[in-house]
C-alpha cells in the first residue's frame, strides 16, 4: 500500500506511452496510477511461488504455413487514409536534419 | 365539402396507422422469424430495412446507439439481398434481416470510428471475418453502434461521440462497452447487433437492456478485423433478442480463420443443436462469491428466483466457494491495460485517422496527436499499461497478474470437474444514473467483478433477462460454462426462456415519438 508516483516516473511514462500531460493532466494520472497501484498490489496476497506465468489459456502452437501472396497491390486504398501522403507514400515530418 | 376533406384526411390517418403498426409488427419479431418472414415472402428486404430506418430516425435523438447510419447504402444492399433471395442463392435463416454492428469491427470503405476522436474519419480497407460471415449470410448492416472509446468503460460514456441511453430508462447508462448494440437491440433499432467482449463488455450492457448477450469461448470468433484492446481476452459474439437468436448468430460468425493466430479449429459449430427444453440432472453451481457484499439485493434475489426456476426444470443447484474474486479485477487491469499501451501504439497520426494540426518534428507529431486524440479513460489505460511493463516493474505487475490469471483459470477448472454450469448475476447492479461513473473509475471498475474472469479463463459467458428491479431496469443472470461448453449455457437459456415464456425478453417500452420523449 501507499504506492508513490514521482514526478520523474510520470514523465518517463509519458514518454513510453507517447503521451503529452499538461500540469493538470500529470496531477491526475499521479493520483489515478497510485490508486491502482495500491489496488494492483492486493495481489501480493496471493502466493504464486512455482506458478508459471499464463499468457494463453489454451494449449497454443505456432502455426506455420507457406508464404503465399494472397493480397493484391492496395496502395491506393490504404494512402487512401493518411492524414498526409505524396503520390506513393505516407508523409511525416523530416526526421533527418 | 369541408366534411368530404375531413373523411380524407381520416382515410389518410387510418392508412397511415396501418403503415406504422405494420411496421411495428414487423419490428416486434426476433431475427429468426424476419428471416422466415422474408424467406415466405410475406415481408420484403426492403420492408424490414425501412422499419428499422424509420425507427432509427425516430429514437436516435434521444437514445443515440449509433454512430454511424448509411440510410442510401442500406437500401441499395437490402435491393441486392432480395434479388439474392428470389434467386435462391440466399435461404438462410438471417437472409435480409437488418443487423447493426459494433463499431470497433472493420467494414470495407465504411467509418469504423471506436468511438474516439483519433479515428473519427478512418475507413478500412477490408472487412472483419465475423462481419464477412454475416455478409455470406445475407446479413443487411444497418449501421455501427456507439461503444466505449477503444471498448475501455462500462457505460459507454468515453465515446468521442457523446452517450447512449439506456431504453428501458433513459435517464440511466446502458451499461459498456458494447452499450449501443444492446440499446440498439433493446430500441428495436434493428433485430440483432455484434458486440465484443474484453472485460464483460457483451454480458453487462446485455444485462442492463435486457437482452441476451453472449461471449464465446476465447478462439471461437475470428479476431481479424476487430480493432484490438486486450487481444488475449477479446472476442466478438451476438447480442440478440432471445436464446434462439444467438444460438443461430453464433453458429452463422464462429468460423476457424488462418488470418487469426489464435483462432481454433472446433469439432462442433452446430449451435443450434441445443435449443432443447431439457435440463434435467444439469449441475449447477452457484459461488457464493458472487452473492457477497456489493451486490444490490433485488439483484441478489432475482438470479436466486432464476437459478429456482431452473431447479424447478430439473436442474441440480449447489453452492460452492469459487475463490480468488476478488483478484480478478486487479489482474484483468494490469493484463489489459499491458495489451491495451501496445496495442494503441499504431495510433500516431502517420497511416489513418487523426492527425494534430500544428507539430515540431516527428515525436512531437505523435505526442501531440495522441494526446489530442485519446480519451481520458485511453489515456489511463495506457499510461498505467507503459508502467506495468517497463523495466523495473515488470516482473512484479505484469507477469505476478499472469500468475493469478493461472490460478484463477485453475479455480475454474476445478469447479467445472463438479458443476456443468456456473449460475450467477451479470453486474452487481442495474444500469447506474447517467453521470454518476466517470468521477470514480475505481469504483466503475469493481460493477466487473462478475464478468471480468471469465475472460481471463477464456470461458465462454452469457447474460440472460431475468427480471427487473422496482425501478423497471432489467436483471441478467449470467451464465458461466467450462471452455467450448456453449451449447450447454444455450440449452441452460432456452430451457429458462421456455419455462418463463419469454417473459422478460420483451423491448423496452419507448415512450418515443419524433426524437422528443412524449
Amino acid at each position: 500500500m501507499g504506492n508513490i508516483i514521482s514526478d520523474e516516473t510520470i514523465e518517463y511514462v509519458g514518454i513510453l506511452a507517447k503521451l503529452e500531460l499538461s500540469g493538470e493532466e500529470k496531477e491526475a494520472a499521479k493520483n489515478d496510477m497510485e490508486k491502482m497501484l495500491d489496488y494492483i498490489d492486493t495481489l501480493n496476497e496471493l502466493d504464486t511461488t512455482g506458478i508459471e506465468p499464463m499468457s494463453h489459456v489454451l494449449p497454443v502452437h505456432n502455426v506455420f504455413r507457406e508464404d503465399v501472396v494472397t493480397n493484391g497491390n492496395e496502395r491506393e486504398a490504404t494512402l487512401a487514409n493518411a492524414p498526409a501522403r505524396t503520390e506513393d507514400s505516407f508523409e511525416v515530418p523530416k526526421t533527418i536534419g | 365539402m369541408r366534411r368530404r376533406a375531413q373523411k380524407i384526411v381520416l382515410r389518410f390517418r387510418r392508412r397511415l396507422d396501418r403503415e406504422v403498426e405494420g411496421k411495428m409488427e414487423i419490428l416486434s419479431l426476433t431475427a429468426v422469424e424476419l428471416g422466415k418472414k422474408i424467406q415466405q415472402k410475406e415481408i420484403s428486404v426492403m420492408e424490414a430495412a425501412d422499419a428499422v430506418l424509420d425507427r432509427i430516425e425516430a429514437v436516435e435523438p434521444v437514445i443515440n446507439s449509433y454512430v454511424t447510419v448509411e440510410r442510401d447504402e442500406v437500401r441499395k444492399n437490402a435491393e441486392e439481398v432480395q434479388k439474392q433471395i428470389l434467386s435462391g442463392e440466399l435461404s438462410g435463416p438471417l437472409a435480409g434481416v437488418p443487423v447493426a454492428i459494433k463499431d470497433n469491427m472493420c467494414i470495407q470503405d465504411h467509418l469504423t470510428t471506436c468511438s474516439s476522436k483519433i479515428l473519427y474519419n478512418f475507413k478500412p480497407t477490408f472487412t472483419s471475418e465475423a462481419v464477412l460471415n454475416l455478409e455470406k449470410a445475407g446479413a443487411v448492416v444497418i449501421g455501427k453502434t456507439n461503444m466505449d472509446e477503444f471498448a475501455m468503460g462500462s457505460t459507454t460514456e468515453t465515446s468521442y461521440f457523446g452517450p447512449t441511453k439506456n431504453p428501458h430508462h433513459v435517464g440511466h447508462v446502458p451499461g459498456g462497452s458494447s452499450g449501443g448494440s444492446c440499446a440498439a437491440v433493446a430500441a428495436q433499432e434493428c433485430f440483432y447487433a455484434l458486440g465484443s467482449d474484453t472485460g464483460g463488455s457483451i454480458r453487462q450492457p446485455s444485462s442492463f437492456c435486457g437482452v441476451v448477450g453472449l461471449k464465446p469461448t476465447y478462439g471461437t470468433v475470428s479476431r481479424y478485423g476487430l480493432v484490438a484492446y486486450g487481444s488475449s481476452l477479446d472476442q466478438i459474439g451476438p447480442i440478440t433478442k432471445d436464446v434462439t437468436d444467438c444460438a443461430v448468430i453464433l453458429e452463422a460468425i464462429a468460423s476457424h480463420d488462418s488470418k487469426d493466430s489464435t483462432s481454433v479449429k472446433r469439432e462442433d459449430y452446430t449451435f443450434t443443436g441445443a435449443l432443447k427444453n431439457d435440463v434435467k440432472g444439469l449441475r449447477i453451481g452457484i459461488p457464493r462469491d458472487y452473492f457477497q457484499e456489493g451486490l444490490d439485493q433485488e439483484v441478489k434475489s432475482t438470479i436466486l428466483g432464476a437459478a429456482k426456476i431452473l431447479e424447478e426444470q430439473g436442474a441440480i443447484l449447489e453452492e460452492f466457494d469459487l475463490s480468488l474474486v476478488q483478484y480478478a479485477i486487479p489482474a484483468y487491469y494490469v493484463i489489459a491495460s499491458a495489451e491495451a499501451s501496445s496495442n494503441l501504439e499504431r495510433f500516431d497520426g502517420v497511416k489513418y485517422g487523426y492527425r494534430t494540426e500544428s507539430y515540431e518534428g516527428l515525436h512531437n507529431m505523435y505526442k501531440k496527436t495522441r494526446s489530442e486524440g485519446f480519451g481520458a479513460e485511453v489515456k489511463r489505460r495506457i499510461m498505467l499499461g507503459s508502467f506495468v511493463l517497463s523495466s523495473g516493474y515488470y516482473d512484479a505487475y505484469y507477469l505476478k497478474a499472469l500468475r493469478t490469471k493461472a490460478l484463477i483459470k485453475q479455480a475454474f477448472d476445478q469447479a467445472f470437474e463438479r458443476y456443468d454450469v456456473i449460475l450467477g448475476p451479470a453486474a452487481p447492479t442495474t444500469a447506474p444514473e447517467l453521470g454518476k461513473s466517470l468521477s470514480d473509475p475505481m469504483k466503475m471498475y469493481l460493477g466487473d467483478i462478475y464478468t471480468i474472469s471469465v475472460n481471463l479463463a477464456g470461458l465462454p459467458g452469457m447474460s440472460v433477462p431475468v427480471g427487473k428491479d422496482s425501478r423497471g431496469l432489467p436483471i441478467g443472470m449470467q451464465l458461466i460454462g467450462n471452455s467450448f461448453q456453449e451449447k450447454t449455457l444455450i440449452r441452460t437459456a432456452y430451457t429458462y426462456e421456455c419455462a418463463t415464456e419469454k417473459k422478460y425478453e420483451v423491448p423496452a417500452k419507448l415512450a418515443v415519438e419524433n426524437g422528443k420523449e412524449a
